[in-house]
């Protein structure tokens, strides 16, 4: 095993035991703290992949702007500091068959693409970002999809603002 | 290759060569001299603030008409020493039940926010951590770790009080970082090039500072808000939430919150020299990197004394106005600044430095008098808000009389 390999599998397994944590930890705080270090670890897998701008935004869109967010939605949230209800209830075991039959399904797919063992690295990223940020706004490649996610901002702006306009004269 | 050409080069091949000696392989020499040179890098940084606080403090001191530290050492300047001493040996005061992971935490994070941004600041041509391709997004993801630090201390100090301050704290992060990161842009429009190194070297013909006054404008004043000091220090408003988020930590702790907001203001003056004001550039500077630091850090200072000035001159901003500024003049500005810069800047050819430099100026202008033309038109439209204490019973002789 190369170094890489070994800090791979310590990330992997931090990400996923912080991942099992924010579904079972009590307070939702600290659930959203998990969550952090969850994708924060999928931020350091990014930049093994010499995926850098990734990794970065990564940091910047999930544990800037969507954590902080998640985390200002649970300090404004009554009974936020302590659950002391059951944490399952009688479905249980339907979501784990679906868990199960879904991870089943994902390490079929994946064992049986031929690249699973392949070790190689995406190579020289001396222009990735060049390359990306062409592709993006070309006509021939991605620029529908690009436009359309936002448009798809604008309308939650729009409707941000809406939403949180005071409406003269009672009921919006 | 000598001492003074390339100086980390020879320090790096000197130590790798002996730890090469020892029989490391290739992988771990790398490993170990990024490793020391991460830490000495951080330490260096750590112990300038040493010297900025007494800075800091003797600059205010003159501003308010005082004399700042004087007693210990020549001009005082031994002064944040004992303080740093004093701040040691404090003693550490937990309250009851707070929540200790988070609180233990919340520290660390602030500091390491503000230290990580080291990480891409070229200090000279090859006196730098990283150039990493998206050095200018790295600083704008860097900043989010701090804002954490925040927002977990805030929370869990079980504090109304420093649950209000964390609230204020990261209204004021979250709002202001939308103009700086719009700000940010232009210098990665100007160079093409979104790593540090690369906008200092794009920055040889003219500075951008130049090109775009009032992005640098933007840069800076969200800055000072981010970083949060006057005029922009109602996150700490003493008068009306005691301290803010900070106001359950004690020694060491409290001293961190302290460090992260002095190393704050020098990195933003360090951010600033590099992406405005040409960073390493000037002369003899590429043949001898150490003149490079050298540079940086004149331009750097400039800017310091510029936040300090500010500081000391300023009364505070109130929130709504806080609010205000940001969402009603500096965000539209930074948009409608990024969006004419982009067609100017595609429009006049780029040899043409002199023609180019004007129309940049040109439009900076006419977008800084539009600005002051509309502020001046809707000044008297918001009627001034008188605030008054709502009266309150109070135990007066005639009152309970009254009563009666």
């Amino acid at each position: 095993m190369t170094a890489l390999q070994i800090i791979f599998l310590f990330i992997a397994a931090i990400t996923l035991a912080s991942a099992v944590m924010v579904v079972s930890a009590r307070r939702m705080m600290h659930a959203a703290l998990w969550l952090v270090l969850a994708l924060a670890g999928v931020a350091v897998i990014f930049a093994m992949l010499d995926a850098g701008f990734f990794a970065i935004v990564q940091v910047l869109v999930y544990i800037g702007a969507i954590s902080i967010l998640i985390i200002f939605a649970i300090m404004l949230t009554r009974k936020a500091m302590e659950d002391v209800g059951p944490q399952l209830n009688r479905g249980w075991w339907l979501a784990a068959l679906a868990v199960v039959g879904v991870f089943a399904g994902l390490a079929v797919v994946i064992v049986s693409w031929p690249g699973v063992m392949a070790t190689a690295g995406v190579g020289p990223d001396a222009d990735a970002i060049v390359n990306f940020g062409k592709d993006l706004v070309d006509p021939d490649k991605y620029v529908m999809p690009f436009e359309v996610a936002s448009v798809m901002l604008l309308a939650a702006l729009i409707g941000a603002i809406y939403v949180s306009v005071e409406h003269k004269g009672g009921q919006p | 290759m000598s001492f003074w050409t390339d100086p980390m080069a020879v320090i790096a091949n000197l130590i790798g060569g002996w730890l090469a000696g020892l029989g490391m392989t290739e992988g771990w020499v790398t490993f170990v001299l990024s490793f020391l040179g991460a830490g000495v890098y951080a330490l260096l940084v750590m112990l300038t603030v040493v010297l900025l606080i007494w800075v800091e403090r003797k600059l205010l001191g003159r501003f308010q008409d005082r004399l700042g530290p004087n007693r210990l050492g020549p001009w005082g300047i031994f002064q944040t020493i004992a303080d740093m001493l004093k701040i040691f040996t404090k003693e550490y005061i937990t309250p009851n039940g707070v929540d200790k992971v988070p609180y233990n935490l919340a520290p660390i994070l602030a500091v390491a926010g503000v230290l990580s941004v080291w990480a891409v600041i070229p200090l000279g041509a090859t006196i730098l951590g990283a150039n990493l391709n998206v050095g200018v997004l790295y600083v704008v993801a860097i900043g989010a770790i701090g804002e954490l630090g925040i927002i977990l201390a805030g929370w869990s100090s079980r504090n109304k009080f420093a649950t209000l301050g964390g609230f204020r704290a990261v209204a004021l992060l979250v709002s202001y970082e939308v103009p700086l990161v719009v700000s940010l842009i232009i210098p990665v429009l100007f160079s093409g090039s979104m790593g540090m190194n690369n906008i200092v070297h794009a920055q040889k013909d003219i500075w951008y500072i130049v090109l775009a006054p009032v992005a640098a404008l933007i840069f800076l004043i969200t800055s000072i808000a981010e970083n949060g000091r006057a005029p922009f220090d109602l996150t700490e408003a003493d008068s009306e939430i005691v301290a803010g988020f900070n106001v359950e930590y004690s020694g060491l702790k409290f001293g961190m919150y302290y460090v992260a907001d002095f190393m704050h203001t020098f990195t933003i003056a360090f951010l600033f020299s590099t992406l405005w004001l040409g960073g390493w550039l000037g002369p003899w500077a590429e043949k001898y990197p150490m003149l490079g630091i050298f540079y940086t850090a004149f331009k750097a200072w400039f800017i310091y004394f510029t936040i300090i000035w500010l500081r000391g001159s300023l009364p505070r901003f109130r929130i709504d106005q806080m609010i205000n500024l940001n969402w009603k003049v500096l965000t539209p500005l930074a948009l409608v600044l990024l969006m004419m810069t982009a067609i100017v800047n595609r429009l006049v050819p780029e040899g043409m430095l002199v023609v180019r430099t004007l129309a940049l100026l040109a439009v900076n202008g006419i977008l800084l008098v539009g600005t002051s033309w509309l502020l001046n038109k809707f000044a008297g439209r918001n009627k001034r808000v008188v605030v008054a204490p709502e009266p309150r019973p109070v135990a007066r002789p005639e009152q309970i009389s009254s009563e009666s």
